[in-house]
């Protein structure tokens, strides 16, 4: 087996609680109950479990979700060699060996039917039946299922049956507050107050258009992008719209109320 | 008489020798026109004013032109050159010789204003050239009749010129004219009305050769900028301002909505959106920081102050939140003379307010006047507390009336040099009026709500341009299209002609069950498939290995999902669809019918999203289209009864009818869109004599649709057609011989055209 240290945590990643969601993480992991974390993109939802994972000290296993992925990728699949086959762990089985937080990005991308390998462990019982190899793994005391799900952009044909939901408590994720997500941005990538304060008034605009031609508002991780970008020595201006204006959107008119709202918001 | 003449020096008599002109109306003034030449043209510009005033006079046209002439003729030739002179007196003789006489005194009276439009030499000799060839163009003469006809619109469009010249380049003012001129030629009064910007369309036209930026083109822009920087949103209704030379009217807001003007020029550097920006951005401050006021107790003047100090706080408040706006209002607030203070013959409240609104805008101007500074200065000590609000505003306002009240402020002459803000709105949004009592405009406000009840029982007509080929451009808003709901008849018909053709529609699902294409879908876990699913092919071997039970679905397949098409089909209900067909007992209409029912069923079958409408017309103003089955309905028992009912009247004007179903196809969200047009015969209308301009029509409405993305498909029933069919539809039509073969043979053309 490999080395397990490879997914721990060991340095903090900053995280700037919005409200009282680590108390209430730590709630659910003490409890060992399954968690689904929902919110639009770049908004900090991997960032909170990847503070959670280092703040109780747990190793984490991301797997990011696909289309194609098979139960297998999820469980676990023999492999050819030399001597014939030989098992390997897939990334859920690890983590239910060795105890890790098992996060699951994006899991409305993964089949329906790949979804549902996991509803033993997110039960009472807490086991993962291994048919192919003929185990009944237990799960380790420390293991805990994260979900990650964005119920935004995906379209109706892809959403979370009933039976998997239910198995889950969840934690809903939204843009921070303007203040919030100054000291956020201004933190993450250390730019002084005001620029940041500039970009985030920027991300606002973006967002009140949501629906108005976008989907998506401009998510602070752009906003970070956008600061490390003139934190580089880039014109704030050509900086904006490089990173927050130009990758969200193909419409000319949004284009260009956008490029507005940075000339008038950096002078 | 002789006192008078004698009076003048002896050089003004020399001149008034050399004009040897008899009018005693140019007697008495001529002394001071001699002396306004003087001051401006040069002593041989003088001299041939003097002639060719000579020449004007002796034209036999009466007093009048060289009247406007002596007037005149000196600014033009200072703002121009002298050399401009002698065209004048040449143009004059030329309308003077050409029966256009009549139009002498406007084309002289209104060359002052259009010289300082044009402002150049080659400018205005442009002007004259398209005059000029206007004339030649309108005026008529009748043979056998022996006299010539002066041109109607001349002089109307003389007067008009300035105007137009302030809102239009040479270039427009040019298309403008050409378009009256084609249009109404053999129309006298009608021509006058265009001349003189009394019809619509002469207004329509002039609206499309404008420069600026046109509000109706940035809407959405404008809208997204109000929610993304703002959080609001409202209407954005336009005003001309072409119409209000002296009152000009101002952005404003109430409940219908926020009024702008239809179009800005860039100015002073600022691009016309960015004008938008900027007023929008003054109204959005006032809507999100400005409160109502009590405003029966304040004169005029507090009022004005009032407004000037609340104006200054939101947009002050707006630039600490958008700080780039500063750069917009600073180029767009004008910069008033603090020197004309020392005026004494005006009142100069505006230049006093200008000035304070000026410093509190930009730190660089600086206010020599004590009083006014101070204010400034309360101005930025009530701000510095945050937001502060509207009646402390009104406060500072009251007490700055009240410190610099002079007595000039009452005389009727006012200062208004650099004084207007014009990004600024009205500010009717402040008041609150507890006496509402002798405010006309209150008054009439119910009445038009009433007015505007009483007239939506028919659906409002749909209005649409037409193209004409003989100037390559379009007639703005020239066909007014009727929709209604086609009357039902008994929906018996249809089924019966289902039953008829049961046979055809047994060999037509054979066809519909092969028309399956698009979206592929991965179809995997397949004993059988077209190809091999590698991942689970390696993983069945594993298994096998590893001597568990493999999987044997290790195939995956294709399979077509869906299929997005909408089909219009557009019937063509003229008169001549009562003929009886050739070869056959039926009328062109019951075939069509049979046709069109036939079609129905199968693209019903096929479960496409699908609309028909027929039209007819009775001349531009009357095109009607009646709808008989919308993309939302089933193809059920209203529709089956509306298709009964067809019948056949008038004439065809096909481009309309195209345009008006296109803007329904467009609205559908489809990946292909159809447009299927069965008609008997070209398109024509009575109103028309031009065989070709309809056809031309029809074929730019084809080009319109193919932008939006609406394939259009022709189906003519006219043996005749191949004279004409290619040129509007290209090679997107068929032609149908036999006509008894055209219920078979319409929704084979659908299925092969969506293989």
């Amino acid at each position: 087996m490999s080395d397990h240290a490879q997914y721990n945590i060991n340095e903090e990643p900053f995280y700037q609680a919005q409200d009282d969601e680590v108390k209430l993480y730590e709630a659910a992991y003490a409890a060992r109950l399954p968690v689904m974390v929902k919110g639009p993109t770049g908004c900090g939802k991997s960032r909170f479990i990847e503070y959670m994972a280092w703040k109780l000290g747990k190793p984490l296993i991301t797997v990011a979700c696909n289309e194609d992925m098979t139960a297998s990728d999820l469980v676990g699949r023999y492999l050819l060699d030399a001597n014939g086959t030989r098992w390997l762990d897939g990334p859920l089985t690890t983590a239910a060996r060795i105890g890790a937080i098992c996060y699951l990005d994006e899991i409305v991308e993964a089949r329906q039917d790949t979804t549902v390998v996991i509803h033993p462990l997110t039960d009472h019982r807490r086991t993962l039946p291994l048919d192919k190899k003929g185990e009944l793994l237990e799960a380790h005391e420390d293991f805990q299922l994260v979900i990650s799900y964005n119920p935004g952009y995906q379209s109706l044909m892809k959403d979370l049956k009933q039976s998997t939901k239910q198995r889950f408590c969840g934690f809903e994720f939204d843009y921070p507050s303007e203040a919030t997500e100054t000291s956020i941005v201004a933190k993450e990538t250390g730019v002084e107050s005001e620029l940041a304060m500039q970009l985030v008034q920027i991300g606002t605009a973006a967002r009140n258009l949501k629906g108005h031609g976008l989907d998506e508002g401009i998510s602070t991780r752009l906003l970070t992008y956008a600061a490390t970008l003139i934190k580089g020595g880039i014109e704030p201006k050509a900086a904006c719209r490089m990173a927050l204006v130009r990758p969200i959107t193909d419409d000319v008119d949004i284009r260009v109320t956008l490029d507005h709202a940075i000339e008038t918001i950096f002078a | 008489m002789i006192d008078e003449t004698t009076e003048r020096s002896a050089k003004s008599q020399a001149y008034w020798v050399q004009l040897n002109c008899n009018f005693p109306a140019a007697d008495r003034v001529f002394d001071e026109y001699i002396l306004e030449a003087k001051a401006l043209l040069s002593e041989e510009g003088v001299s041939s004013y003097i002639d060719h005033a000579r020449f004007i006079g002796k034209m036999g046209r009466g007093a009048e032109p060289l009247l406007v002439y002596l007037e005149e003729a000196p600014t033009i030739a200072s703002i121009v050159g002298e050399e401009i002179l002698p065209e004048i007196q040449y143009f004059t003789d030329f309308l003077s010789k050409n029966t256009n006489f009549k139009a002498i005194v406007p084309f002289l009276q209104s060359l002052t204003a259009v010289t300082r439009r044009l402002n150049s030499y080659s400018q205005l000799h442009c002007y004259f050239d398209l005059i000029k060839k206007m004339v030649a163009e309108t005026t008529s003469s009748v043979h056998g009749h022996h006299s010539t006809f002066p041109s109607p619109g001349l002089p109307d469009l003389l007067k008009q010129a300035p105007r137009l010249l302030s809102e239009l380049s040479l270039e427009g003012f040019r298309n403008w004219m050409g378009y009256g001129v084609r249009y109404y030629n053999n129309h006298p009064e009608r021509q006058k009305d265009y001349f003189s910007l009394q019809s619509p369309d002469s207004v329509a036209v002039m609206q499309r050769e404008r420069h600026g930026t046109l509000l109706i083109d940035h809407e959405r822009q404008l809208d997204l900028y109000l929610r993304g920087l703002w959080q609001d949103g409202d209407y954005l209704v336009p005003y001309s301002l072409i119409f209000d030379e002296l009152r000009k009217p101002m952005p404003y807001f109430d409940h219908m909505g926020i009024r702008l003007p239809d179009v800005y020029d860039d100015y002073n550097g600022v691009l016309g959106i960015n004008r938008y920006h900027a007023v929008l951005a003054h109204i959005a401050a006032h809507r999100k920081w400005s409160s109502k006021m009590v405003v029966d107790n304040w004169s005029p003047f507090q009022r004005v102050a009032v407004e000037l100090f609340e104006d200054s706080r939101v947009e002050y408040l707006a630039m600490q939140r958008f700080p780039g706006l500063r750069k917009l209002f600073l180029a767009l607030h004008p910069i008033p003379k603090e020197d004309d203070l020392a005026h004494t013959e005006m009142s100069l409240i505006r230049l006093r307010l200008a000035l304070l609104s000026r410093a509190i805008l930009d730190p660089d101007f600086k206010v020599k006047d004590k009083v006014i500074h101070s204010f400034v200065e309360r101005f930025f000590d009530a701000m510095k507390d945050g937001e502060s609000s509207s009646p402390a505003m009104a406060e500072i306002a009251l007490s700055f009336i009240a410190r610099t009240r002079r007595q000039t402020d009452a005389l009727p002459d006012t200062y208004f040099e650099n004084t207007e803000v014009d990004y600024r709105d009205d500010n009717r949004h402040l008041w609150i009026y507890i006496e509402q009592g002798d405010d006309e405009e209150d008054t009439f406000e119910h009445l038009e709500e009433q007015k505007q009840q009483d007239e939506i029982d028919t659906l409002p007509p749909r209005h649409y341009h037409e193209w004409d080929y003989n100037s390559q451009s379009y007639r703005p808003d020239w066909v007014s299209v009727y929709e209604a709901v086609h009357p039902s008849g008994n929906m018996q018909v249809v089924d019966h002609i289902l039953d008829k053709h049961a046979a055809l529609a047994k060999r037509l699902k054979a066809i519909l069950d092969a028309l399956k294409p698009q979206q592929k879908v991965r179809v995997r876990y397949q004993e059988e498939g077209s190809e091999l699913d590698l991942d689970v092919a390696i993983r069945s071997l594993i298994d096998l290995k590893s001597g568990s039970q493999p999987d044997m679905r290790i195939n995956m397949s294709h399979k077509n999902d869906g299929r997005d098409i909408a089909v219009m089909l557009v019937v063509d209900l003229s008169q001549s669809l009562n003929e009886k067909a050739v070869g056959s007992t039926q009328t062109i209409l019951a075939l069509s019918q049979e046709a069109v029912t036939l079609l129905a069923w199968t693209i019903d079958k096929l479960g496409d999203k699908f609309a028909i409408g027929g039209f007819n017309s009775n001349t531009r103003h009357d095109v009607r289209y009646s709808h008989i089955k919308g993309f939302g309905e089933h193809f059920d028992h209203n529709v089956k009864g509306r298709l009964s009912a067809m019948e056949g009247k008038y004439s065809t004007r096909m481009g309309a009818a195209m345009r008006h179903a296109a803007h329904y196809l467009e609205a559908q969200k489809a990946d292909k869109k159809l447009m299927l047009v069965l008609t008997d015969g070209e398109p024509a209308d009575i109103d028309v004599d031009d065989d070709q301009l309809l056809i031309q029509d029809t074929r730019q409405a084809v080009k319109e649709l193919q932008q939006q993305g609406i394939y259009s498909y022709c189906i003519n029933l006219d043996p005749k057609a191949d004279e004409y069919v290619s040129d509007i539809f290209g090679n997107h039509y068929t032609v149908i011989d036999h006509v008894d073969k055209l219920p078979e043979q319409l929704p084979k053309i659908f299925m092969s055209l969506t293989k």
